[in-house]
């Protein structure tokens, strides 16, 4: 059976079916990324001073991440193009170049950045003891700059068997550089190029901590939003990648043979979903990475 | 609405989003007085640039090829 109006337009709707389905699809999108982003604007604006961590994610790879998500945009829309002036060979350069794209940004995600954060450490201080680690996080100098205090000290955790040995007393911190000289400005977040732990160790003792874990999930609702929001986008770019390489293979070629036009609006519904996954992305970097 | 038509619309974004990180880089250069940041504004206001000539380049070939009426 032929599924119709694949190609030609539906005469009641005026559009092929395949558009008025990815924009409704598109539409139950916009609600589930906006909820989410609600959810995310609402908790940093209800945060306690000092509990909303900033200028913590690497700003260069999500520059270049973002980057290369609008180099994809150009892309994707090259393609279509080229399928539109019946130029088969440079549709497949331009898909490829898409797919790279793609395949590029999830490996900075999973195998860069997520990775980064699991092997960073940040502990609490109970308010009680935040005297007794005034050296590192220089309240008093913020206080009276009229800034926010540091309730949390951060760096890479030495001995990693602490968080589950209760025998071990403290952690051993070597700290971020804003701990080493925190009334220094130009040592505070964010940084402008990624800068590793210092060697200065710092030791925190266990009982003055409120909560100590590596950056993952459950250590805020930051990174719990963080882990959320960038893995749903994350899942959307891998399920764009997959479509696209299988309008790569050679179905896409049978297809071209016996319709280009139906292959080209296949390629536009496609298109379409990825842009949208890359608007995404314009929301989610400035949000994420310079608010 | 269209690809090519949502594509000039992502553009315009993703032009607001580079003006932005160049607005951003400039405040955070007062508040830290970091020289780096300087440079960040300056590549960020060249990409908007970049991306606004892209834009009226991409429209103008659309329309060269019929692809947008």
């Amino acid at each position: 059976m032929e599924i119709p109006y694949t190609v030609t337009a539906r005469p009641d709707t005026g559009l092929w079916n395949a558009k008025v389905g990815i924009w409704l699809f598109l539409a139950s999108e916009v609600m589930l990324f906006g909820g989410l982003f609600s959810a995310y604007i609402f908790l940093r604006l209800d945060a306690q001073p000092g509990y909303w961590p900033h200028g913590l994610l690497n700003v260069p790879v999500g520059t270049f991440n973002t980057a290369i998500l609008i180099v994809s945009s150009v892309t994707v829309v090259l393609a279509w193009a080229a399928l539109k002036m019946r130029q088969f060979v440079r549709y497949k350069v331009y898909m490829a170049l898409t797919i790279l794209c793609g395949i590029v940004f999830l490996v900075v995600k999973l195998g860069y950045e997520w990775p980064q954060k699991y092997d960073h450490f940040g502990a609490y201080i109970k308010p009680s003891a935040l005297e007794k680690y005034e050296k590192y996080l220089g309240n008093k100098h913020l206080l009276a700059e009229g800034l926010a205090p540091r309730l949390e000290i951060t760096g890479h955790l030495h001995n990693r068997e602490a968080l589950h040995d209760p025998n071990i007393k403290d952690y051993e911190v070597a700290l971020d550089p804003v701990y080493t000289d925190p009334t220094n400005p130009q040592m505070d977040r964010p940084h402008f190029l990624y800068v590793p732990p210092t060697d200065k160790i710092g030791v925190i003792e266990k009982a003055d901590v409120e909560r100590a874990t590596m950056f993952i999930p459950t250590h805020n609702t930051y990174f719990a939003s963080y882990f959320t929001i960038t893995g749903l986008h994350g899942l959307h770019v891998l399920a764009g990648v997959l479509v696209f390489i299988y309008m790569w293979l050679p179905a896409s070629t049978r297809l071209y043979r016996q319709n280009p036009e139906h292959l080209a609006n296949r390629v536009e519904v496609a298109g379409l979903f990825w842009h949208f996954v890359d608007l995404v992305w314009i929301f989610v970097f400035p949000l994420f990475y310079l608010l | 609405m269209s690809l090519k038509a949502f594509h000039i619309v992502f553009i315009i974004f993703s032009t607001g989003l580079a003006f932005g990180s160049g607005m951003w880089c400039l405040w955070v250069r007062r508040v830290s007085d970091a020289p780096n940041y300087l440079f960040g504004a300056i590549f960020s206001f060249a990409v908007a640039l970049a991306l606004i000539v892209y834009g009226c380049w991409f429209w103008r070939k659309m329309k060269r090829l019929r692809l947008i009426r």
